[in-house]
């Protein structure tokens, strides 16, 4: 049982002065084997607050990160999964699925992360899964109007992962999961 | 070298009156054995003659006082039963007044009189007030303290006090009253009399003295402060006025500071509250060069917790008028003590303040009041360049924020910026900080235009570049730290009403555009956000709205708009303008203004072409124009046309063909809108795919010229999975047999001999094949339409 926490599009302190109490009061060092973040910290004070919760910290470059070393796209392997990391903007058009279904074969991924729309999203199609944490801070979107914030917990287990999504509606938070299973790939 | 031999004697000695205690304890226990009284009275005089020493410390003289002591007990014992000697206490009070010297007669006759007033047979006032006056007859102090110290300690319960057995007819508390002031006052005057006379070392070693015995003087309040039948009034009419006196008569520092303290310590809060007035009364008339500002806070501390722990006493504070009268007193010590330091004085107000915050919480002008007072003490100086001080400044300002977690209540505090004009820059930074840490900790909100303007001018340190900033030394990272402050609390400064929201928005901006190229970066974008939230707010809302002179609205906040990101010219900072610009296009082209967004397009393609030469950056920066670009839909059609050329054509002047390649077929999608209203024009995807296509030819071919070999298909493949996206969408123009020509292409450039393996390639490759053999199974009209596809 490995868990992996999915969250991005903060935009602190552009758009959002800090992580809501409630998900701060939920997220806690050693909890957590690895994190991968979409993008749009901004700042480095964000980074290492992510850093301390897990060591793991996986991230890939938002259009507004102030550290512009981040990657484009990465790749991480956990488990029998093999996870496909990258901010969004720049699959055109924004949040579109076979779009994004196309990089999702481009990096030979089970399951792809990615953020930009700032809405959450999971859901499976012929080449695996995709998920969309959603913004961690609700901040504004151009792209998609009254989000709430929100982010994931992937609970990887031989071939299945739980994917939980956290969401503040409000004031409280609510739980949802959906479950998936990974099949052996056919072959050609 | 002398003083360790003076230890070294002092030793000696306390060994020598030990010894002698001891040689004469033993004979007077075989005495006390034999039931001699004559012996026993002998050899007791003998070990008190011990205490007649002048050679001890005072440290020293008490471990030889408690052997003397241990022995009186046995002593005592003996003088109760009668039987044992058959005199009566009468007589033995008689019999040892003849004890050769004074010392040993007096510790013989206090110890005699404890047994008499235990028979009951004299009245408990008439034996202790001939003990209190008989002890006059030493005036050494430190002989005459040790004496009347045991006196205190053997008459402690023997107090007619309500309630006790020795309460008789003509007893009452008065009488325990009048006994314990005597014997205090003998002791302080016998106290005082160590004088700190003579060279330092002799004073120093006089004054270390003198604090050892404080303790026994001390003790007499003690024991008053547990007299049951002192009631508040008797003390408030007899006790404390009697004490004050003596304390202000001897005129001496040490004595003052620590008796005072002492009674503040002992009495209950409730008698202090009562006697407010005179006890402060008494402090200017104590020496000028005694602390009196930790007695006050001392004061105000145990009041304040007094207050904390029994709500109900609240009332009775604004009965005395105990805030009035503290802060007349403070203001009274701090100008008769001129030569005051400015940290003492502040020091003083911090007291006040904390004490005015557990008390009178709500006394808004109370607590502005004190703020007053310091600024006063503070006007007519440079700034404060003592760091304590300063400190304390900082703990003055803090205090009202932990307070009140409300920011806007500290923000209502008139005095509050005035104190804060007193620091030097440095602090002002620092406290300007923990302001917006305040409010950040609290979730706290700012709701009004003139709150943000009173805020603001509090953290003017932090907005702009103030005189006295020292030149050099920014820490960069301080400098970012501060920054990203003032950014997050601008989003905390917020109302629901869209006109107020405006007014606090171009509050905001007035202030921030003080700040320079160095700030803007950081406070420009939190506000142009802030201002997008406030248009999609009003975007649902219609027309004007009515009786208001000057509406908000979105064409309003799109200049404002306009402006604030023009400003981030002057830093210069294209990226970050760029994507503010399309932030804003986008949020025009919701509000269906369409002048409004072409005019956002142009400003972000002119920072393009003029201001943005990085080529990773022009990569990013062509794909936001792109994708915010395929999401408008308010242009008409020639508007339209000329952003999409300009996009198309950058994508194609990229520096790297791969980049271009991938640019000009994302550009394909701005032809391709998926809506039911949206654009689908068939030709000019399929004239973008095309291109793209020559284009990721040519980036072959140029490997091939370049590295001798080819470069791998990624890009073909790319363009493949685009061509299949349209071909799903319904694109008449995207044919089966141009995607069956593509996998062949792609085939024969993988096994050529010149191809580069690529895994990463490969696999993409196979995933597309899979792709394609998934949707062929689906059947339906999907499986039909792929059914020409050979893989």
């Amino acid at each position: 049982m490995v868990l992996v926490l999915a969250i991005g599009d903060l935009h602190i302190p552009n758009r959002a002065p800090d992580l809501p109490a409630k998900f701060k009061s939920m997220l806690v060092p050693g909890k957590i084997q690895h994190i991968i973040c979409t993008g749009n910290l901004c700042i480095k004070e964000v980074h290492d607050y992510l850093k301390s919760l897990c060591p793991s910290l996986h991230i890939t470059r938002g259009e507004y990160d102030e550290d512009s070393r981040y990657p484009e796209t990465k790749t991480i392997t956990i488990g029998q999964f093999k996870l496909g990391l990258c901010h969004g903007h720049q699959v055109v058009p924004w949040g579109d699925l076979d779009s994004l279904a196309m990089l999702q074969r481009q990096l030979d991924v089970d399951i792809l992360v990615s953020g930009h729309t700032h809405q959450f999203k999971a859901y499976k199609h012929e080449a695996g899964v995709v998920i969309n944490p959603g913004s961690a801070t609700s901040a504004y979107s151009s792209i998609t109007y009254d989000v709430n914030p929100s982010f994931v917990l992937m609970d990887i287990d031989g071939l299945r992962v739980v994917v939980y999504v956290y969401e503040l509606i409000d004031g409280e938070v609510k739980v949802d999961k959906i479950d998936f299973k990974k099949t052996s790939t056919p072959a050609i | 070298m002398m003083i360790s031999d003076a230890m070294e004697d002092e030793e000696k000695w306390l060994a020598e009156g030990i010894a002698g205690i001891q040689h004469n304890a033993f004979y007077m226990h075989r005495a006390l054995d034999a039931n001699n009284l004559r012996e026993a009275l002998k050899y007791s005089a003998q070990l008190l003659s011990e205490l007649r020493t002048s050679r001890l410390s005072p440290h020293k003289y008490y471990e030889l006082y408690m052997r003397a002591f241990d022995e009186l007990r046995k002593l005592e014992m003996f003088f109760k039963e009668e039987e044992r000697h058959g005199c009566s206490v009468m007589d033995l009070y008689e019999l040892v007044q003849h004890a050769g010297n004074i010392l040993p007669r007096l510790y013989l006759l206090c110890t005699v009189g404890s047994v008499y007033i235990k028979s009951k047979e004299a009245p408990a006032k008439d034996v202790l007030k001939d003990l209190v006056e008989m002890c006059r007859g030493v005036q050494h102090p430190i002989r005459g303290l040790f004496l009347r110290s045991y006196l205190a300690q053997i008459s402690r319960d023997k107090l007619p006090d309500i309630g006790s057995e020795y309460e008789g007819d003509g007893d009452t508390v008065m009488d325990a009253v009048e006994f314990v002031l005597q014997n205090f006052s003998e002791m302080n005057k016998l106290w005082v009399r160590m004088e700190l006379q003579g060279p330092a070392r002799v004073r120093d070693k006089m004054e270390k003295e003198r604090n050892e015995l404080r303790d026994l003087v001390g003790k007499n309040l003690h024991v008053l402060s547990q007299i049951e039948g002192i009631d508040l009034d008797l003390y408030k009419v007899t006790v404390l006025p009697r004490i004050l006196e003596q304390v202000v008569n001897c005129k001496d520092e040490l004595a003052q500071y620590y008796l005072m303290d002492c009674l503040i310590q002992v009495f209950p809060d409730e008698y202090h509250l009562q006697t407010l007035e005179t006890l402060l009364g008494a402090c200017p008339q104590l020496q000028p060069t005694v602390d009196i500002k930790t007695v006050l806070s001392q004061l105000m501390e145990r009041l304040s917790s007094y207050a904390a722990s029994s709500p109900e006493v609240l009332p009775e504070f604004l009965q005395v008028e105990a805030f009035a009268k503290l802060s007349t007193a403070i203001g009274k010590v701090i100008e008769t003590q001129g030569d005051m330091p400015i940290v003492g004085a502040i020091t003083l107000y911090v007291s006040l303040l904390t004490f005015t915050l557990r008390v009178h919480p709500d006394r808004l002008d109370y607590v502005d009041q004190v703020l007053g007072s310091c600024v006063k003490k503070l006007s007519n100086r440079p700034k404060l360049e003592d760091s304590r001080a300063t400190k304390q400044v900082v703990a003055l300002l803090s205090a009202p924020l932990e307070k009140y977690s409300d920011i806007v209540t500290s923000l209502t505090l008139s005095n509050y910026p005035r104190v804060m004009d007193h620091l030097d820059s440095g602090t002002n930074k620092i406290m300007a900080m923990v302001i917006i840490q305040s409010i950040m900790t609290n979730q706290a909100c700012v709701s009004s235009a003139d709150k943000v303007e009173v805020l603001f001018e509090l953290i003017k340190g932090l907005i702009k570049d103030l005189e006295g900033d020292s030149e050099d030394e920014l820490d960069e990272e301080d400098f970012n730290e501060e920054q990203n402050s003032v950014a997050r609390v601008i989003h905390v400064l917020y109302n629901d009403d869209p006109e107020e929201m405006l007014k606090i928005i171009c509050t905001v901006r007035k202030h921030i555009m003080t700040g320079g190229p160095k700030r803007l970066p950081f406070t420009v974008p939190p506000l142009v956000f802030s201002a997008l939230k406030l248009i999609r707010r009003l975007q649902n809302q219609d027309g004007d709205v009515a009786g208001e002179e000057d509406p908000a609205t979105p064409k309003k906040i799109f200049q404002l708009l306009n402006q604030m990101i023009e400003a981030l010219s002057y830093v210069p900072a294209p990226e970050l303008a760029l994507r503010l610009y399309l932030q804003c296009a986008e949020a025009a082209n919701d509000c269906d203004l369409e002048p409004v967004a072409y005019e956002f397009f142009t400003q972000a393609f002119v920072l393009y072409e003029e201001e943005i030469a990085d080529s990773k950056a022009q990569v990013t920066a062509i794909h936001l124009i792109i994708g915010t670009l395929q999401r408008t839909n308010v242009f008409g059609v020639e508007n339209r046309d000329t952003l999409t050329h300009k996009a198309t054509g950058y994508s194609a002047k990229l520096l790297k063909k791969p980049d271009q390649c991938r640019a000009v077929y994302a550009c394909s999608h701005l032809f391709w809108v998926d809506d039911q209203d949206g654009i689908k024009d068939g030709e000019r995807v399929l004239l973008c795919l095309k291109r793209a296509l020559r284009i990721a030819n040519a980036a072959q071919q140029m490997a091939n010229v370049a590295r001798g070999s080819s470069g791998p298909v990624t890009l073909f493949v790319e363009i493949l999975n685009k061509y299949l996206y349209y071909f799903e969408k319904g694109n008449p123009q995207i044919t089966s047999a141009a995607i069956q020509g593509l996998i062949e292409l792609i085939k024969t450039e993988m096994q050529s001999d010149t191809a580069t393996p690529d895994r990463i390639s490969d696999a993409f490759f196979d995933c597309t094949l899979r792709y394609i053999q998934f949707q062929k199974q689906k059947g339906g009209s999907m499986g039909e339409k792929f059914d020409t596809i050979k893989v």
